[in-house]
C-alpha cells in the first residue's frame, strides 16, 4: 500500500489523544490489534479459531497476576502474557490443525471454555470479580504510566497512551511483515489449496501451527495491554462473547484484508459505545448491520473498497 | 499373477498393492512397474481402481496392504509432502491451482520451496522476486506468459491445466503423476495438453490416467489396463489394444 497512507495513519494514531477521548482510543487500539492476530489466521490461512478470547483473556490474566502480585513493570508483564498465550496457542493449536473446517472451530471453542473454566476457578484470578486493581506502574521502572500531561485544561494520560500505540505498532507491524513474507506466501497457497501445496511439498501442518502460534501470541499481546489500560482482567475477557466478537468485527472490517479487522474493531467499540443508552438493544442493532453487511457487502468494507480501488487494502 | 523379476530401471513398483473400503476391494494384489524415462498409462473402465491406485501411490489414501517402492525405497508409510520432497509430484482430477494467486504467483509458491525460506515470516516477500524470471520462463513454455499477472481462478480451464503443468515442472519433479490431464476439455485444448505433457517428459518418467485413448496412443510408450483393482492386460497400444480381454472389457466393439 502507499506509503503516504502509512504516514497519514501513523499521524492520526500519534495524534488521536487530543482529539478522542484516550481511554476509548486505547480500547480501540487494542481490539484492532486483537482483529487483526485474528485475521491472520482466518484471512490469510483459512483457520476458523472459536476460542480466541482464551488468548486474549488468558494473557490479561497473567499480565495483571505477575504486575499486580509479583510487581513486574509493565513492559514484562506484556511480555510474559504474550508468551503465555503464545504457549498456550502452541498446545491448543497442536490439537486443533489436526481437524479441519467446522470441527476445527469446534476443538478451539472447547479449549477456550476449559481456559474460562480456570480463569472461574483458579485462586490467583479473583473468581467472579476478576483481578481488580492491576497497577500500570513505572515503564522500565522510570516512566509512570499513571502520570497525566495537561493540555488545554484536560489532563490526558499520554504516557499511557503512547505505550500502547508503541505496542500496537509493533503488534501490527509483525503481521504486516508475516502476511507480506516468503511464509506468508505459502499460508496464502494453503489457504487456496490445501492438497496442491501438500503435494507441492510444504508440510502444511507445520504451517498452520507456526500462523496459530503467531496468531494467539499477538491476540495475546493485545490482551495484556487491555488489562494495564483498564487495570482489570475479567471473565468477559476469556468469554466466548470475546471469541464471536473478534470474529463478527474481521468479517465487517474485511477478512483477509491488512486494514479490515482494525476498520471492523473500530466499527463494533465505537457502535457500543456510542449506543449504550439503547440498552440490551444493542446487541440487535449490531446484528442487524452484521446481517446487511454479510449480505451487501461479503467483502466486509474494506474489502468492497479495495475492490472498488482495484488494490489490496 | 506371478511376480517377475523387476527390470533393473524401475522407478516405481507396487507390491501386491491393496486396497480395501469397508469389505470392498478397489484394488487387489497390484504389482506395477514404471521403467524410468517412460510414460506410462493406466486405463480402464468407469471403477476399474485408477484414481485409487493414483491416491495410494501419492499417499493420499493409505493402503491396506502392501509394498510401494520408488527407486528401490519403501515409501509405502511416507506423507505426501514427504514423497514430494523426493520429486512425485502429481497433479489431480479437477485442477490444483491456487485460485486467488496469478499465476506468477502459482509457479513461484512451487519454486520458493527449494529456496528454504518459506517458514521465515519476518522478512520481506520482495526476496521473492529473484524467483520471477524462472517463474516467467516456465509460464512461457506452456503459453501462459501474457497472463503472468491474471487471476488464476478467472484462467479458462486448458490454461488452468497449463499453469499446473508448469507448477509441477517448477520443482523438478523426477516422476510426474498426472490424473487425468485431459478431462473435461475441448479437442484443441487436448492438442495442446499433449503437446505440453510431451514436452515434459523430457528426461523423465510420467505416469498418468487417461481416459481419452487418442491421447493414450500419442504418448503412451507402455499401457496398463486396470479392471476391478486388478491388472487385465500390459503392454504398448499395439499389444493392449489387440487384447482381446482388453477388447471385450472396455474398449468393446466400438474401438475399430
Amino acid at each position: 500500500m502507499n506509503r503516504f497512507v502509512w504516514l497519514a495513519l501513523l499521524a492520526l494514531g500519534l495524534l488521536a489523544p487530543f482529539a478522542v477521548y484516550p481511554v476509548f482510543m486505547m480500547k480501540l487500539l487494542c481490539f484492532a490489534l486483537f482483529a487483526a492476530a485474528f485475521n491472520l489466521l482466518l484471512g490469510y490461512t483459512g483457520l476458523l479459531s472459536f476460542g480466541h478470547a482464551a488468548f486474549f483473556g488468558g494473557a490479561a490474566y497473567v499480565t495483571g497476576h505477575l504486575v499486580k502480585n509479583l510487581g513486574l513493570t509493565p513492559e514484562l508483564g506484556v511480555l510474559a502474557g504474550t508468551l503465555f498465550a503464545g504457549l498456550l496457542g502452541y498446545l491448543v493449536g497442536s490439537l486443533a490443525i489436526r481437524r479441519q473446517g467446522i470441527y476445527f472451530a469446534m476443538v478451539t471453542l472447547a479449549l477456550a471454555q476449559i481456559v474460562y473454566f480456570l480463569a472461574l476457578k483458579l485462586p490467583f484470578t479473583g473468581g467472579e470479580d476478576g483481578l481488580q486493581g492491576i497497577p500500570r506502574g513505572l515503564l522500565f521502572g522510570v516512566i509512570d504510566l499513571n502520570r497525566h500531561v495537561t493540555v488545554g485544561g484536560t489532563p490526558l494520560p499520554l504516557a499511557l497512551y503512547y505505550f500502547t500505540f508503541a505496542l500496537f505498532c509493533l503488534g501490527f507491524g509483525i503481521i504486516y511483515r508475516a502476511i507480506h513474507s516468503p511464509f506468508g506466501q505459502v499460508l496464502k497457497a494453503i489457504r487456496e489449496n490445501e492438497p496442491r501445496a501438500r503435494s507441492l511439498g510444504y508440510k502444511v501442518e507445520r504451517f498452520k501451527l507456526i500462523a496459530f502460534v503467531l496468531s494467539s501470541a499477538l491476540a495475546g499481546m493485545a490482551g495484556a495491554m487491555k488489562c494495564l489500560i483498564f487495570q482489570l482482567a475479567s471473565l468477559t475477557d476469556v468469554s466466548w462473547h470475546t471469541s464471536g466478537e473478534v470474529v463478527l468485527m474481521t468479517l465487517l472490517g474485511g477478512v483477509g484484508t491488512v486494514l479490515g479487522p482494525a476498520a471492523g474493531a473500530f466499527t463494533v467499540v465505537t457502535l457500543q459505545s456510542q449506543l449504550t443508552m439503547v440498552g440490551p438493544w444493542i446487541t440487535v442493532i449490531i446484528g442487524g448491520i452484521f446481517v446487511v453487511c454479510v449480505l451487501v457487502f461479503r467483502r466486509g468494507f474494506v474489502g468492497e473498497l479495495g475492490r472498488l480501488l482495484r488494490r489490496s487494502l | 499373477m506371478l511376480i517377475e523379476t523387476p527390470p533393473a530401471d524401475c522407478i516405481l513398483e507396487t507390491r501386491r498393492l491393496s486396497k480395501e473400503f469397508k469389505g470392498f476391494a478397489a484394488v487387489s494384489d497390484l504389482n506395477l512397474q514404471v521403467q524410468r524415462g517412460h510414460i506410462h498409462a493406466l486405463i480402464g473402465p468407469n471403477g476399474a481402481g485408477k484414481t485409487t491406485v493414483f491416491n495410494l501411490l501419492t499417499k493420499f489414501l493409505i493402503p491396506t496392504t502392501g509394498t510401494i517402492l520408488f527407486n528401490g525405497v519403501d515409501i509405502t508409510r511416507e506423507e505426501p509432502a514427504d514423497i514430494a520432497l523426493r520429486g512425485v509430484i502429481r497433479s489431480f482430477q479437477i485442477s490444483a491451482v491456487f485460485p486467488g494467486l496469478t499465476p506468477l504467483e502459482n509457479v513461484r509458491v512451487a519454486l520458493q520451496r527449494a529456496t528454504n525460506t518459506s517458514y521465515q515470516f519476518w522478512k520481506s516477500d520482495r526476496c521473492l522476486k529473484q524467483l520471477d524470471d524462472r517463474a516467467m520462463a516456465l509460464l512461457d513454455s506452456v503459453g501462459l506468459a501474457e497472463l503472468s499477472g491474471a487471476i488464476t481462478g478467472e484462467l479458462a480451464y486448458g490454461r488452468k491445466r497449463a499453469l499446473e503443468i508448469a507448477t509441477t515442472l517448477a520443482l523438478e519433479p523426477k516422476l510426474m503423476l498426472l490424473d487425468e490431464p485431459t478431462q473435461g476439455m475441448g479437442a484443441e485444448d487436448v492438442d495442446r495438453i499433449t503437446a505440453l505433457v510431451k514436452q515434459a517428459s523430457a528426461g523423465r518418467t510420467i505416469l498418468m490416467v487417461e481416459h481419452n485413448l487418442k491421447v493414450v496412443e500419442t504418448l503412451a510408450d507402455r499401457i496398463t489396463v486396470l479392471q476391478r483393482g486388478a491388472i487385465l492386460a500390459e503392454g504398448t497400444y499395439a499389444e493392449v489394444s489387440q487384447d482381446p480381454q482388453v477388447m471385450e472389457a472396455y474398449m468393446g466393439s466400438s474401438h475399430a
